[in-house]
């Protein structure tokens, strides 16, 4: 019966989908930036802990260690190893006078614990050479405009001109700024002077020893503040739902979508409903059950559900597969969590909305098809 | 005025029928004692002016409302102990509608609304359809069988309407004004129509009208005013005075 109203049923579809598309879209630009909040825990992936100071909330503020306390994490029998890394904002200027302040990782001088993994030119090594700095792809393009990822050009960086000597793949920050990567003994000279400069240090723990109970001994024998990668992202992330409004933003926007998707499903499935009266009083007459009608409605209201929602999920997926090679929109992405809870938030709207309507229905005195 | 009582041709009968609608100072008496039957093997008119009564009796009779007092039994089934589900099985096998508008499902094509009844009753499409295009083709209408109904003419709908109401081989065919939204010769064309196809030895045929241009179709006509039967004419009851 709904497809025979082409604008109503095209007008439905449309609703649902552009409401699925809202909801996808915002939810996706939502888990994005909150897993950009701790992109540079991410992206550690050879150490499992982070140690801190007790106070600690999250990976962007920070309360320096000393030498000592790095010391005493090496002293936990649980600990294999224990290196320092460092994380701050340095000024960067090219040559040519272009400057942005930049996410400074300082990774262990012997090491290198703390690089990404992937590299778009130069390796790893590249880092062992004196004044020499990885840079990520968002550095890059603002510095070297126009250039292919490539190696050799030179930045300074606080006091000291260092050489790009690697192009990282690093995950993208919360704030777009590039982010650079240097030796730990050279990072440090590339900021303002203080007493201690180590910001966490990265622990691997030992073979066969698990992870909470590697952070269990750290807290007990070192009084400092110790969490898996995992845990340590989730805080950081918390601390950015708590602390900042983003969430409050991004739910109104879903729940705007979610209400006016439900709004027009609503009122259109209503219409269907007022306008096909003599349909069903008619199906009622000649004998067709009320449950047999419901279900009639029911499937109809599936079969738009199916499309509407096809349809919003292909432009949300299209977004992201168009934009995915743009630097500032790079790490959103549709996934299939954000997927299953639109579909089951506009599967919710349409059932509700397809239930409120199908009362009429079944309350209708089938006689009125004889009331002209 | 009561009908003449031949108790074992009857396919529909009514006696001392009462309803009332509303309550109080607003309470509506549109029947007060109908007196009604109609047989099998012929073609009853209903005949009576806007506000007799006509469409509640019809409604009573199809089952779709309940009487207030008086008896109605129809193919011998008293519908009053008929439950709601039963009920609604009752019309879709026994009953047989057609509508002053029609009612044909925009979204199916000629053949679909006519095996609409079949479908409902759970015989399988493909049959439903063969035996709602065997329909169609009877009335004339086998090339249009694939057509939405906005792109039939009225004469058209209302053929299809009639396969619809018939498909099951209902022992009652209750038809609502079927030619108030046709031109004359269309509607004497389809009255020919059905009058041909539904009247059966097995089979009434009760149908409610104020066009008098096609009283000429009916064996009996029951004229109603006022929620009474104030008048029965029989073709043949005439002829024999005759």
């Amino acid at each position: 019966m709904l497809t025979g109203d082409k604008p109503k049923y095209f007008g439905l579809v449309l609703a649902i989908a552009f409401s699925t598309f809202l909801m996808s879209h915002q939810m996706s630009i939502f888990v994005g930036l909150l897993e950009r909040t701790r992109s540079q825990i991410r992206d550690v992936q050879d150490a499992r802990i982070w140690v801190m100071d007790p106070k600690t909330q999250y990976v962007d503020e920070v309360r320096t260690l000393s030498d000592q306390n790095l010391y005493s994490v090496r002293g936990v029998s649980a600990v294999e190893w224990a290196v320092p890394l460092f994380k701050g904002i340095a000024r960067a200027k090219a040559v040519d006078g272009t400057f942005r302040n930049a996410i400074l990782m300082g990774v262990d001088d012997a090491s290198l614990t703390g690089l990404p993994q992937k590299f778009l030119a130069g390796d790893a090594g590249a880092l062992r050479a004196p004044r020499t700095i990885a840079i990520d792809r968002v550095g890059f393009a603002y510095f070297f405009p126009g250039q292919p990822y490539s190696t050799g050009q030179e930045l300074e960086l606080g006091p000291l001109v260092m050489r790009v000597g690697a192009v990282v793949d690093a995950s993208p920050p919360f704030v777009n700024l590039p982010v650079v990567y240097a030796r730990y003994s050279e990072a440090t000279q590339m900021v303002g002077r203080e007493r201690r400069l180590m910001s966490f240090v990265l622990v691997k723990g030992r073979q066969g020893v698990d992870e909470a109970e590697v952070c269990r001994q750290i807290r007990e024998q070192t009084g400092l503040k110790a969490l898996t990668s995992s845990d340590f992202g989730w805080d950081t992330i918390w601390y950015y739902i708590r602390n900042t409004g983003i969430p409050i933003n991004f739910g109104i926007t879903i729940a705007i979508a979610l209400l006016v998707g439900a709004l027009v499903s609503g009122q259109t499935f209503s219409l269907f409903i007022l306008e096909n009266m003599r349909y069903f009083g008619a199906l009622k007459a000649i004998g067709v059950t009320n449950i047999r009608i419901v279900l009639m409605i029911l499937l109809q209201a599936v079969v738009v559900f199916l499309i509407g929602y096809s349809l919003g999920i292909s432009w949300t997926a299209l977004f992201f597969e168009l934009t995915k090679e743009n630097l500032d929109l790079r790490g959103f992405r549709l996934l299939p969590e954000i997927m299953l809870i639109t579909g089951g938030l506009v599967f919710s709207v349409v059932t509700a909305a397809t239930v409120l309507s199908v009362r009429r229905v079944v309350v209708v005195d089938p006689a009125v098809v004889f009331r002209g | 005025m009561e009908m003449p009582l031949q108790r074992d041709d009857l396919a529909v009968s009514c006696r001392g029928v009462h309803k009332s609608f509303g309550e109080g100072a607003t309470k509506l008496h549109v029947l007060r004692g109908v007196d009604f039957q109609a047989r099998y093997g012929q073609m009853t008119f209903l005949l009576g002016p806007s506000g007799s009564g006509k469409t509640t009796l019809l409604s009573i009779i199809a089952g779709l409302l309940h009487h207030d007092d008086g008896a109605v039994n129809v193919l011998g089934r008293d519908l009053t102990k008929l439950r709601n589900g039963q009920g609604a099985l009752f019309r879709l096998y026994n009953v047989g509608f057609v509508f002053q508008q029609f009612n044909l499902i925009p979204a199916l094509t000629a053949a679909e609304n006519a095996a609409v009844p079949l479908l409902a009753a759970g015989v399988p499409r493909r049959q439903a359809m063969e035996r709602a295009k065997a329909l169609l083709e009877d009335l004339g209408m086998g090339h249009r069988a694939g057509v939405l109904p906005n792109k039939l003419s009225g004469g058209e709908q209302q053929r299809v309407a009639f396969a619809r109401a018939l498909i099951q081989d209902p022992k009652l065919v209750i038809c609502d004004e079927p030619t108030s939204a046709l031109d004359g010769p269309t509607g004497r064309h389809v009255m020919g129509l059905l009058r041909r196809i539904a009247v059966q030895p097995d089979r009434a045929v009760l149908i409610v009208t104020h066009d008098a241009r096609i009283l000429d179709f009916a064996d009996c006509v029951a004229e109603i005013s006022d929620g009474v039967i104030h008048k029965v004419t029989c073709v043949e009851e005439e002829k024999e005075k005759c």
